[in-house]
C-alpha cells in the first residue's frame, strides 16, 4: 500500500523522525522513528502515556526543543508539502501562531499575568499582520473572545480574573486568531474539570468546522480521543506502536499488546469487575532502551524473537500494528508504514 | 532483623546496604573540587593559627622596635615589619586567631539567633510573625555603627563582647531571609502530611523546615564571614576594636593605609589573609550546600 | 461490604467549614451527613471548588471545623484539642494527591515511611521501626532497595506507594485517599487502586475517595457522594447512583464523561451552561440553580431539603422531591 502523497491535500507529514536529548552524562532517545500524517480537516489523536515522546514531537514540528538539550537526529517533517527543518528561524517564526499553533497543557503558565487578555490575544494578530490598524486589531480581538464563548467586554480583564476553563478558551483564542492551517493541542483539557472539558472540546470542534483547521490531539485520555479524533497513533517509548482510523483502533479484533493493556487499565463506567487489569512494569529508560521491542519486557505475549529483533508494521488497509505476532500474516508489508490514509 | 553494623545499617534477608547520611554528604563533598581547596585552605590556616605560636613569641607581634619600622620582609622577620617596627608575621598569626575566632563565632550566633527568629516568625505567622518582624524593623532602623558603639561603649572592647556585638549587627540579615523560605515551606504537603501524622510544631520545624532551608542558610553565612572581617576593620579604624597594641587583621589594614605608597607590604599581608580565609570558607560553603541537596546526588 | 457493625466507624453530623475572606464568608462544606462504616469505602466526587478536599481534612482536623459533629468510634471529636487528637491520629489517616510535594525530598524513603512511628514511639527502637517500614515496603510492593533512593529519583507511581505505606504505618482504621491516583498515568492508576482495594480487603481499612474521576470512583466505592459547591447533592450505592442519578447536576456528570468507545462519538457534547461559582456568601436556594435546565422559580428561593428519596438514596433538589 503506498502513501498516496497528494500534496494538496496533506497538512503535516512526519517521515522516521528521531528526537534526542543529548547532555553531559547521558543521551535521551525521545522520538525513534515515527511516521504521522494529517490531512487537511482531520483530526490525529496521539495517545501515550508520560514519557512516551508525544510532547517531544509537537515540539519538533515548531521546532521548539530545548536548544542545548534537544536535537533533531533524523527523519523530516513536511508542512503543506514543503520541509520545516530546512526553514530558517525567520521562516519558522512567520510559521509560528501563523500556520501552525499550539495550546498547551496548562493555561494558568501560559497566560502572562500582567497583561490583559486582550491585550495578549492582540500581540498574536499584530504579530503575524504588522499591517492592520489598530481598530482593525481591536475588532478581530472581539471576534475571536466571542468566538470562543467569552463576552467580548472582558477583554479588559487579566488572567487571574478568569476561572481554568476560561483561561483555556483564552489560549484557543490566541492559537487561532491567525486562523492557523494545524493545532496542535497538547493535553489541553486534562488540567480541567470534565464539565468544563465538554465545553471546551465542544469549542474545539465548533472552530475546527468553521475554520477548517486540522488538529494533532495529544492526550493520554482515550475517551477524549474517541470524541474528537478521526486517526489515532498510540505511542510507547518513542515509537508509535499502532496506528489507523478511529474505527480500527477503538473496534476491531487486531490490537498492539500495549493498546489492549491500555483499554484494559481503564476503569469502565458500564461494568463493575473487582481488579483492574494494569500493566505490570514501567515505560523502559529513554537513556537505555531494550533491544527488540522496546514494550516486550511488560508483554504477556512477548516471544524470543520480540527480544532481538524490533517489530515490522503490520498493514491492514488503513490501521498498522508493530507486533511480532503480526509478522506474518497476510497484509503485512515489509518496511515502515504506520500513517493511516484514506 | 536489622543490624546495625557501626554506621551501616544493612537488612538482611532482602538486603541493601545504607551508608550513613554522614558518610553520604562526605562522600558527595568530596567530588567537588572547589570545596576541597577550600577545605584544605582552612585546615592549613587551622593548623597555622594553632602550631605556630607555639614558636612565635606574642612578644614580637606587640613589641615596638624602631629600629625595624617599615622594614621589608627579611629572612628573621619573613613579612616584615610595621610602622612601630612589630613583626608582621607573628601580628598575622595572633591578629588570626582574633579576628577568624571572632568572625566565626559572631558568624555562627547570628546565624543561630537569627534563623530560629526566623523560622518561629515565618512557621506560626499571625501574632506572632508580627511582632517579631516589627521588633526586628525597628532593630534595623538603627544604623549598624551607632548599634555597635553603644554595645561596645557599654561593655568594653574584648573578644567576648566583639562577638556580641557583631551578633546583633548581623543577626537581622537571617531572619528575613528564613522567614520567607519557611513562609513557602511551610505550605508544602509534606508539613500537612507530618502533622497528619502526629508531630508538633517544634518536630515539624526542626525535622522537615530547617534541613529543606539549610541550602540558603549556609549561602548566606559563607558570605557573611568575609563581610564580618572587614567590618571589624571599620570598628578599629573608629577605635572599637580590640584595645591596641593587640593584632587583629582588620585593623592592620587599616593601619596599613597611611603607608600604602612607600611600604605596601604592610597592607598585602593581611589583605591576603583575609581574602584566602574568606574566599575558602565560601568554596567551601557552596561544596556544602551542594552535597547536602539530594537532588544532586550523581 | 458487609455492615458488620451498627454503629458506624465514622459519622458527621451537620459538619460546616466556613473560611473569611477579604470578599466574605466562604461556605467550602455545608452541612454534610455520613455514615461510614468499617471496611466500606465512601466516594466523595465533585469538580473545582465543590469542597471535597477540604471535607476530608475537615474530618482529620487538619482543619478546624466552622460547627457540626465529628463521631469517630462513637467518641464526638469534633471540639477535641491537638492534645486530644493525638492519640487519634493512629487512627485516622491521609493520602495525598500530589506525589511530589508530600515527600520531603531530603529524606530517604525509609525515613519518610519511619516518621510516623518515630513520632508517636510506637517502637522501643529505631532498629524495630526500620524492620516494620521495611515490611511496610513489602506491603506496598516497594522494593526494599528503594529504601535509601530520595523521592526525586523514582517515579509518581512509586512515590505514591511511599505514600500509602506511610498511611498504614500507624495502622490507622480509616484513610482519607485525597486524590490519589489523579497525579498518575492511566496503567500506574490501575495498580495504585488494585494495591488500595487489596488491602483493604487484607487490614478490613474503611477509605474516603475523594476524586473528580467517576470512572475511579465507581470502581472502588460502595457509596458515593456527590459534592457541589460544599454540599451534598447525591448519595447513593455505587451501582444505584450510576443507573439512577436523580440529581440534575449528576446525570450532567455522567454525561460528560468521554467513553472511550466508538458509541460516544455519536453522541453530541453534553453542556452545561455557566461557570462553577464560588460559594462566598451564597443566597438562599440550590446552588446549582444558575446552570440547571430544570431550574423553577422556588429552586432560586428555598434552598432544597436532603432526604431519602428512594431507600438508601438521597437528594437535595426540588424537582426530583416534587416540592
Amino acid at each position: 500500500m503506498e502513501v498516496k502523497n497528494n500534496n494538496n491535500n496533506s497538512i503535516l507529514e512526519i517521515d522516521d523522525l528521531e528526537v534526542i536529548y543529548k547532555t553531559d552524562l547521558e543521551t535521551v532517545k525521545a522520538v525513534n522513528g515515527i511516521n504521522l500524517k494529517i490531512r487537511k480537516g482531520e483530526t490525529c489523536g496521539l495517545v501515550g502515556e508520560t514519557g512516551a515522546g508525544k510532547t517531544t514531537t509537537a515540539l519538533s514540528i515548531l521546532r521548539l526543543l530545548p536548544e542545548n538539550t534537544g536535537r533533531i537526529a533524523g527523519g523530516d517533517i513536511k508542512f503543506k508539502g514543503k520541509s520545516l527543518l530546512d526553514m530558517s528561524p525567520e521562516e519558522m517564526r512567520n510559521v509560528r501562531g501563523n500556520s501552525i499553533s499550539m495550546v498547551f497543557q496548562d493555561p494558568m503558565s501560559a497566560l502572562n499575568p500582567v497583561y490583559t487578555v486582550g491585550d495578549q490575544i492582540g500581540e498574536a494578530i499584530k504579530l503575524h499582520n504588522p499591517q492592520l490598524a489598530k481598530e482593525e486589531v481591536e475588532k478581530r480581538v472581539e471576534e475571536m473572545l466571542e468566538l470562543v464563548g467569552i463576552v467580548a467586554s472582558r477583554k479588559n480583564d487579566y488572567p487571574h480574573q478568569f476561572s481554568g476553563g476560561m483561561k483555556q478558551r483564552v489560549v484557543i483564542a490566541i492559537a487561532l486568531c491567525c486562523e492557523p492551517d494545524l493545532l496542535i493541542a497538547d493535553e489541553p483539557t486534562t488540567a480541567l474539570d470534565v464539565t468544563i472539558q465538554a465545553q471546551v472540546l465542544a469549542m474545539i470542534a465548533n472552530l475546527r468546522e468553521r475554520l477548517g483547521t486540522s488538529m494533532l490531539m495529544i492526550t493520554h485520555d482515550l475517551g477524549v480521543v474517541a470524541k474528537t479524533c478521526d486517526n489515532v497513533c498510540i505511542m510507547y517509548a518513542g515509537k508509535i506502536v499502532e496506528a489507523g482510523t478511529i474505527e480500527d483502533v477503538f473496534s476491531g479484533m487486531k490490537h498492539h499488546p500495549y493498546t489492549e493493556g491500555l483499554f484494559a487499565s481503564i476503569p469502565n463506567i458500564k461494568t463493575k469487575s473487582s481488579r483492574l487489569k494494569p500493566i505490570k512494569g514501567l515505560m523502559p529508560d529513554p537513556t537505555n532502551l531494550p533491544q527488540g521491542c522496546a514494550f516486550y519486557p511488560r508483554c504477556e505475549k512477548c516471544m524470543d524473537v520480540c527480544k532481538t529483533i524490533p517489530p515490522e508494521a503490520y498493514h491492514n488497509g488503513t490501521h498498522s500494528i508493530f507486533c511480532h505476532q503480526y509478522a506474518n500474516q497476510a497484509g503485512s508489508v515489509e518496511g515502515k508504514g504506520g500513517a493511516p490514509n484514506e | 532483623m536489622f543490624k546495625k553494623k557501626n554506621s551501616k545499617m544493612t537488612l538482611e534477608g532482602n538486603a541493601y546496604q545504607g551508608q550513613g547520611k554522614i558518610k553520604e554528604i562526605w562522600r558527595r563533598l568530596k567530588k567537588n573540587r572547589g570545596a576541597m581547596i577550600g577545605l584544605l585552605m582552612l585546615c592549613i590556616m587551622g593548623v597555622v593559627l594553632l602550631i605556630v605560636p607555639l614558636f612565635v613569641s606574642y612578644e614580637s607581634a606587640v613589641t615596638q622596635d624602631f629600629s625595624q619600622m617599615l622594614a621589608k620582609p627579611t629572612k628573621e622577620h619573613i613579612f616584615g615589619n610595621d610602622g612601630y617596627g612589630r613583626d608582621i608575621f607573628a601580628r598575622i598569626i595572633y591578629g588570626g586567631r582574633t579576628s577568624v575566632g571572632i568572625a566565626l563565632l559572631a558568624t555562627f550566633f547570628s546565624c543561630i539567633v537569627g534563623s530560629v527568629l526566623g523560622a518561629i516568625a515565618g512557621y506560626f505567622g499571625n501574632a506572632v510573625d508580627n511582632i517579631i518582624m516589627r521588633a526586628l524593623d525597628i532593630f534595623m532602623s538603627v544604623p549598624d555603627i551607632l548599634f555597635t558603639m553603644a554595645v561596645v561603649y557599654a561593655l568594653g572592647a574584648s573578644f567576648t563582647n566583639l562577638i556580641v556585638a557583631l551578633t546583633l549587627a548581623y543577626f537581622t540579615n537571617y531572619v528575613r531571609l528564613v522567614r520567607s523560605e519557611v513562609l513557602t515551606l511551610s505550605e508544602q504537603d509534606y508539613v500537612e502530611a507530618s502533622r497528619a501524622g502526629g508531630a508538633n510544631s517544634m518536630r515539624i520545624i526542626l525535622s522537615h523546615i530547617i534541613p529543606n532551608s539549610i541550602g540558603v542558610i549556609i549561602v548566606n553565612t559563607t558570605m557573611n564571614v568575609a563581610k564580618i572581617i572587614l567590618y571589624e576593620s571599620t570598628l578599629s579604624f573608629l577605635g572599637l576594636g580590640m584595645p591596641s597594641p593587640q593584632p587583629e587583621w582588620g585593623q592592620m589594614l587599616s593601619e596599613s593605609r597611611e603607608f600604602m605608597r612607600n611600604a605596601p607590604h604592610l597592607m598585602i599581608f593581611p589583605a591576603l589573609a583575609i581574602v584566602i580565609t574568606a574566599c575558602s570558607i565560601n568554596l567551601l560553603g557552596d561544596g556544602l550546600r551542594d552535597s547536602l541537596d539530594p537532588h544532586l546526588k550523581s | 461490604m458487609n455492615k458488620e457493625e451498627k454503629t458506624p466507624l465514622l459519622e458527621t453530623i451537620n459538619l460546616k467549614k466556613y473560611f473569611k475572606t477579604g470578599s466574605g464568608l466562604l461556605h467550602a462544606v455545608d452541612s454534610i451527613n455520613l455514615k461510614l462504616y468499617r471496611g466500606e469505602t465512601i466516594g466523595v466526587v465533585g469538580e473545582s471548588g465543590c469542597g471535597k478536599s477540604t471535607l476530608g481534612r475537615t474530618i482529620l482536623k487538619l482543619i478546624e471545623p466552622t460547627s457540626g459533629e465529628i463521631i469517630f468510634e462513637g467518641k464526638n471529636i469534633s471540639k477535641l484539642g491537638t492534645r486530644g487528637m493525638r492519640s487519634l491520629r493512629k487512627e485516622m489517616q491521609i493520602i495525598f494527591q500530589d506525589p511530589y510535594s508530600s515527600l520531603d525530598p531530603r529524606k530517604t524513603v525509609i525515613d519518610i515511611i519511619s516518621e510516623y512511628m518515630l513520632i508517636n514511639h510506637i517502637y522501643h527502637s529505631k532498629k524495630a521501626t526500620y524492620n516494620r517500614a521495611a515490611e511496610l515496603m513489602d506491603l506496598v510492593g516497594l522494593a526494599r532497595r528503594y529504601a535509601e533512593a530520595y523521592p526525586h529519583e523514582l517515579d509518581g507511581g512509586r512515590r505514591q506507594r511511599i505514600g500509602v505505606a506511610r498511611a498504614l504505618s500507624l495502622n490507622p482504621k480509616f484513610i482519607v485517599c485525597d486524590e490519589p491516583v489523579s497525579a498518575l498515568d492511566v496503567s500506574i492508576q490501575a495498580q495504585i487502586l488494585n494495591l488500595l482495594m487489596d488491602l483493604q480487603d487484607e487490614l478490613n481499612l474503611s477509605y474516603m475517595f475523594v476524586t473528580h474521576d467517576l470512572s475511579v470512583v465507581k470502581h472502588i466505592s460502595d457509596n458515593i457522594m456527590v459534592m457541589y459547591l460544599g454540599i451534598c447533592v447525591e448519595f447513593a450505592s455505587s451501582d444505584e447512583l450510576f443507573d439512577k442519578p436523580l440529581h440534575p447536576y449528576t446525570q450532567v456528570l455522567l454525561e460528560a464523561i468521554p467513553e472511550p468507545t466508538l458509541e460516544s462519538r455519536a453522541q453530541p457534547f453534553t453542556l452545561i451552561k455557566g461557570e462553577v461559582t464560588s460559594p462566598i456568601n451564597p443566597k438562599p436556594g440550590c446552588r446549582f440553580a444558575g446552570r440547571c435546565e430544570y431550574c423553577m422559580p422556588q429552586c432560586h428561593e428555598k434552598t432544597p431539603e436532603y432526604i431519602e428519596t428512594l431507600p438508601g438514596h438521597f437528594v437535595a433538589c426540588h424537582k426530583v422531591n416534587g416540592r
